[in-house]
């Protein structure tokens, strides 16, 4: 998480909280001891035979290491960077010694030590140098990822016609006017901040009702929003506009192309140590073949992917004729 | 009240009042009143013609019916409008309005503008039929049947097949039928998706198909024809149209 936050992509160590992360390690260990086997025995049978003998003794200690670096991931992650690397792999080390003396005893154990040391701490430090390595590869896609949000944000249809709406106002309404002018510029500073960096859940939902100000203010009547947020957790931390465009696209898609009223919902909630955001809109067949709701879901997907890994997901949903998209994400507030 | 007869049409509340404030603040140098104002594409095509507009502020996306759509239904109204088309998305106009043959305004609309697209649409006739169906980029979802003073719209997945007869174009839902004056071929094109020739002069819209008959006449060459949903009437297929009609029932479920 704090890896987001820093300008210049410096070293970080892998959140060891993350399920990508846990998965990748539990992946690449089986592998290399699946590999270990494959290339000591004489025949494939042979190499299975040995991989699940070794597999009973790697499991369970795979599992405690893991277990460890989530309880002490805090910690490590308040380190520098190389301190944090030879914490992870001297704990890493020290816990194979201890099991390994604890499983065969003294004597028997005490000789396979070295070994095992070896290649615990060779294996650690390969894996971290790959996750180093896969900060770095994304790192760029971080930065793109805020063009992206740029990109994908700004429909010209909605600005236009809203600074068209404003005028309209200046004369009739001037303070409206003067409202929705703000309102903009919010919404536009938002648009064009810093998008690698998280956001509080309520300035999320403030942003959402700024936006949902305008767009009450040009289509008036036509468009009816719920808001249930009751249960919002405002301290949530999540990637910023992630919920702003799924409301855009539930008005541009299910309120503006109808004649009649459009009802709008916007639940957000805290499951326990979960956040769960739905929007529903009015379902209108010849509107979900148009490409730019996909676009935008996409956009989305792929941002919530660089902030929570495996973490988070987003699915849309038919239920009779209403449209629904759902974003299921950790629920983490900001460390004091 | 005299002056130029405008006619608006706008989904959005706030874009009709700022193009009436705009249309006040021009009324020194060129006097209009309005004579009416829709909310979306089909009450336009209900309202504008009874009301003897010259010149319709047509905004390009509406609910219910594209702006373009509208101008091409209203385009065959004996006394149509010139159009105006309005626009806060460019990147429709520049679609749309390729041939440049079209006058268009971008929102916000800036009263210069719109006293200069007043004053030429003033003395033009209404855009051609032919000409809007080259800057419409999408088929139509209804075809239309101008009589005096109201438009009749049939919405395209209704009908069930189109047949020339002459100068004319027979026109069949499941309930009556109607005669439209545009050549076949224009509507083969601009239908593709949901038409399909079966002879030299019909169309059947593929979702009627439901299977094909052998002719039980005995005289000369046999041949089939088309079982329709909805309807009694079989329609020869031509020889020519066999092969590719047979594969089209293959594909079918």
């Amino acid at each position: 998480m704090v890896s987001i936050r820093q300008n210049a992509y410096p070293d970080v160590l892998p959140d060891f909280r993350n399920l990508g992360v846990i998965a990748r390690v539990l992946v690449a260990v089986n592998a290399l001891a699946l590999a270990g086997a494959v290339f000591a025995a004489p025949s494939f049978r042979d190499a299975l035979h040995r991989f699940v003998e070794a597999a009973a003794f790697v499991e369970p200690l795979l599992f405690l290491e893991l277990l460890a670096l989530f309880a002490l991931s805090p910690w490590i992650a308040r380190l520098p960077y190389w301190a944090g690397c030879a914490a992870v792999v001297a704990l890493v080390t020290a816990l194979a010694a201890a099991y390994q003396l604890a499983v065969f005893g003294v004597p028997q154990g005490a000789a396979l030590l070295a070994r095992t040391i070896v290649l615990c701490a060779a294996l650690a430090a390969g894996l971290l140098g790959y996750f180093r390595l896969l900060v770095k590869a994304f790192s760029p896609a971080l930065a793109e990822a805020r063009l992206q949000t740029l990109q994908a944000r700004i429909r010209p249809h909605f600005l236009f016609n809203s600074l068209n709406a404003v005028l309209a106002l200046i004369r009739r309404d001037p303070r409206r006017a003067e409202r929705s002018l703000e309102d903009l510029a919010d919404l536009f500073r938002t648009l064009m901040s810093d998008a690698r960096q998280f956001v509080r859940l309520s300035d999320e939902i403030a942003l959402l009702e700024r936006y949902a100000e305008l767009e009450q203010l040009r289509l008036g009547e036509r468009l009816r929003i719920t808001w249930e947020l009751d249960a919002a957790p405002s301290d949530a931390l999540l990637p910023p506009l992630v919920l702003q465009p799924l409301l855009e696209n539930a008005v541009y898609h299910g309120v503006e192309p109808d004649t009649a009223a459009g009802e709008v919902l916007v639940r957000i909630e805290r499951r326990g140590d979960r956040v769960i955001a739905r929007i529903e809109n009015p379902y209108i067949e010849a509107e979900q073949q148009r490409a730019g709701n996909r676009m935008a879901l996409e956009n989305i997907r792929e941002r919530l992917a660089l902030f929570f890994d495996a973490e988070a997901r987003i699915e849309t949903s038919l239920h009779g004729n209403r449209y629904r998209v759902e974003i299921e994400m950790p629920y983490r507030v900001a460390q004091a | 009240m005299s002056g130029l007869r405008v006619f608006i049409a706008d989904d959005e509340e706030p874009a009709r009042e700022r193009l009436k404030e705009l249309l006040n603040d021009i009324a020194a140098e060129l006097p209009t009143s309005i004579v009416g104002e829709a909310r979306h594409g089909l009450e336009t095509i209900e309202l504008v013609p009874t009301s003897r507009a010259q010149v319709l502020l047509l905004d390009i996306q509406m609910p219910g019916m594209g702006g373009l759509e509208v101008a091409r239904h209203l385009a065959s109204l004996e006394n149509a409008p010139a159009v105006v088309f309005v626009t806060a998305h460019e990147r429709h106009a520049v679609e749309a309005f390729e041939l440049n043959a079209l006058d268009y305004l971008l929102k916000p609309v800036r009263s210069a503008r719109l006293a200069a697209a007043l004053r030429k649409a003033a003395t033009a006739a209404a855009p051609g039929r032919e000409q809007l169906a080259r800057a419409a980029s999408d088929a139509r979802e209804y075809l239309s049947i101008a009589e005096r003073h109201r438009i009749v719209l049939v919405p395209v997945r209704d009908i069930v097949f189109l047949m020339a007869e002459q100068k004319y174009v027979t026109l069949r839902t499941r309930e009556r039928q109607h005669l439209i004056e545009e050549p076949l071929i224009d509507l083969e094109r601009e239908f593709a998706a949901q038409f399909v020739r079966i002879h030299r002069n019909c169309l059947v819209a593929r979702a009627a198909i439901r299977g094909f008959e052998r002719a039980s006449g005995s005289d000369e060459e046999p041949h089939w024809l088309v079982v329709l949903d909805g309807i009694d009437e079989r329609l020869p297929v031509s020889r020519r149209q066999w092969p590719a009609l047979r594969e089209l029932v293959a594909d079918k479920p």
